[in-house]
């Protein structure tokens, strides 16, 4: 098929009805709107079921019961939205099922503002409900790599039972770009899944889906299970891009739209001789580590650029280990980091290492 | 060529379509391009602006700190963009809505009286598109217009091609204007 001009959130929901999910249950917010608005459109065409929930919480809930039921399965929200669906997300990372959290970052702390942010990192790769769980976080920075994020996660998630996550900004959901989808998949062609609660038949033993466990053997040995799972993940499952780093002096560590405005101050700070590089983490958790601490021992800094106070900058230290000085720079409350301002400070932390 | 084009002026004007326009032309011409909004608590009458660019390279920032052209429909915009503009760009301002002139003489300045040539063909909701059309001729070393005229009839509904053809014909007013 051939490309069409979509803005992010429509191609998200686009993407994520032809990789087969066939249940959105949602609550409107801004700026993730319009990805319930064109499932609303959509989903019945394509035989499936869209439903906005009374809440947050009612929605995140029905993920848990499609996701037991073996539906590929999905909502989304901006960030207000995502703290109200944490103790789901708990409970379904807790019932080991797979399913698609889409949080279209919007400023914060509170109800914040309604502009573009990272300030949910912490919340995203760091728990954001309770006990040891994780999530697979993409953070997707085109319109294109958005869609294929869409069923790269989903794959994923099945594949490894655990709920997966991307995360946009409200920039990256409203702006358009030439995207081109994979064709439609048949839901039934997905691989099986012989732990979904879909009736015995009388046929077999009964599956059940549950995250409560009062022996803490039992409990523990579940993590313990679960963790294996995570090291192979962390093994094998980041994904990252590198622009100009073999020769850099100042590598910046940027994701999702602000990674692009700093791709190009990594230009123009080249263009001034200055030899600046680029990593762009695409899954934040696993966090693509070996990439920093490759670089750690070729590049004089780093800088971790974001739409927050500080919080990937953290992630940047543990994997460069104190070899280098990592440097931070960022804008929050739905203020966008420019890419002068991010040449100015190259520049500033080239002087300081 | 990175070309990277700010549209701006009220909301209503239709400043978002007429970048969007130029983003079809874009993608139907092969060319790599991104078309970014500004959204945010506003209402009809409010300030609205899009960021469009258009190159033969991957492009970086959606945002533009430095457009190589400005499309201007009221005055607070001009206000806001016009020292932006980089040295050797241009601005195209619809001097019907725009009393003021730009203070620069480093960048190519084309005053159209836009609304009221749209108004004359009876159509005047479509000053966009005559704003649209003087910018083809500011880059005709850049874009056909032609191209533009194929992703307007390419990208309308079936059911509203007369429509299609209204926005043509105004791109064309806007494209043969010439200033005196």
């Amino acid at each position: 098929m051939s490309k069409v001009l979509m803005k992010g959130n429509e191609a998200l929901a686009e993407a994520a009805m032809r990789c087969g999910c066939r249940f959105f249950f949602g609550y409107p917010i801004t700026p993730q709107t319009e990805l319930a608005a064109y499932m609303a459109k959509k989903m019945q065409k394509n035989g499936g079921t869209f439903l906005q929930a009374e809440s947050e919480v009612a929605a995140i809930n029905m993920v848990y019961g499609a996701a037991g039921a073996g539906a590929r399965v999905m909502t989304s929200s901006s960030s207000p939205g995502i703290s109200l669906k944490q103790e789901g997300i708990s409970y379904i990372a807790g019932a080991d099922l797979p399913c698609l959290v889409v949080n279209i970052v919007r400023g914060g702390p509170g109800l914040g503002g309604i502009q573009p942010a990272q300030s949910d990192y912490f919340q995203a790769t760091k728990g954001g409900g309770h006990g040891d769980y994780h999530l697979l976080v993409f953070a997707p920075s085109s319109v294109q790599e958005l869609a294929d994020m869409t069923s790269r996660a989903f794959d994923k998630a099945d594949e490894y039972r655990m709920p997966a996550m991307i995360m946009g900004d409200g920039m990256l959901g409203q702006m358009m770009e030439p995207v081109e989808f994979k064709e439609f998949a048949d839901p039934a062609s997905l691989p099986a899944k012989p732990w979904a609660t879909t009736g015995t038949g009388m046929k077999r033993k009964k599956n059940i889906i549950n995250s409560l466990y009062l022996t803490p053997e039992e409990l523990e040995n579940l993590c313990v299970e679960r963790e294996k799972r995570y090291d192979k993940i962390r093994a094998t499952e980041y994904l990252y891009e590198e622009i100009d780093t073999e020769d850099a002096d100042i590598i910046i560590a940027a994701y999702g739209t602000i990674a692009r405005v700093a791709m190009s101050a990594v230009q123009q700070a080249r263009e001034m001789g200055i030899k600046a590089g680029l990593i762009r983490p695409i899954t934040l958790w696993p966090f693509p580590t070996e990439a920093f601490a490759k670089r750690a021992e070729t590049a004089k800094c780093f800088l971790s650029v974001e739409m927050s106070m500080g919080q990937m900058v953290e992630d940047v230290r543990l994997s460069v280990n104190g070899k280098k000085p990592v440097y931070f720079y960022g804008r929050t409350g739905g203020m966008v980091p420019e890419q002068d301002a991010i040449v100015a400070e190259i520049e500033k932390c080239l002087k300081n290492s | 060529m990175y070309e990277q084009i700010i549209i701006a002026g009220f909301g209503g004007q239709g400043v978002l379509f007429a970048g969007k326009i130029l983003a079809y032309m874009g993608m139907d011409t092969g060319k790599e391009l991104s078309w970014l909004p500004s959204y945010g608590p506003e209402m009809r009458g409010g300030t609205c602006n899009c960021s469009v660019i258009i190159a033969d390279t991957q492009i970086g920032s959606p945002i533009i700190q430095r457009p190589d052209a400005l499309i201007v429909m009221n005055k607070p915009s001009l206000e806001k963009f016009a020292d932006s503009v980089r040295p050797g760009g241009v601005i195209v301002l619809d001097s019907s809505l725009i009393d003021s002139k730009v203070e620069r003489d480093d960048v190519t300045v084309i005053y159209i009286p836009a609304m009221k040539i749209a108004e004359q063909a009876g159509a005047g909701t479509l000053g966009n598109m005559v704003m649209a059309g003087a910018y083809m001729k500011a880059r005709d070393d850049m874009f056909k217009v032609d191209d533009l005229y194929k992703s307007v009839r390419e990208h309308t509904p079936a059911k509203r091609a007369g429509l299609a053809e209204k926005n043509i014909e105004l791109i064309k007013a806007g494209y043969e204007f010439k200033q005196c």
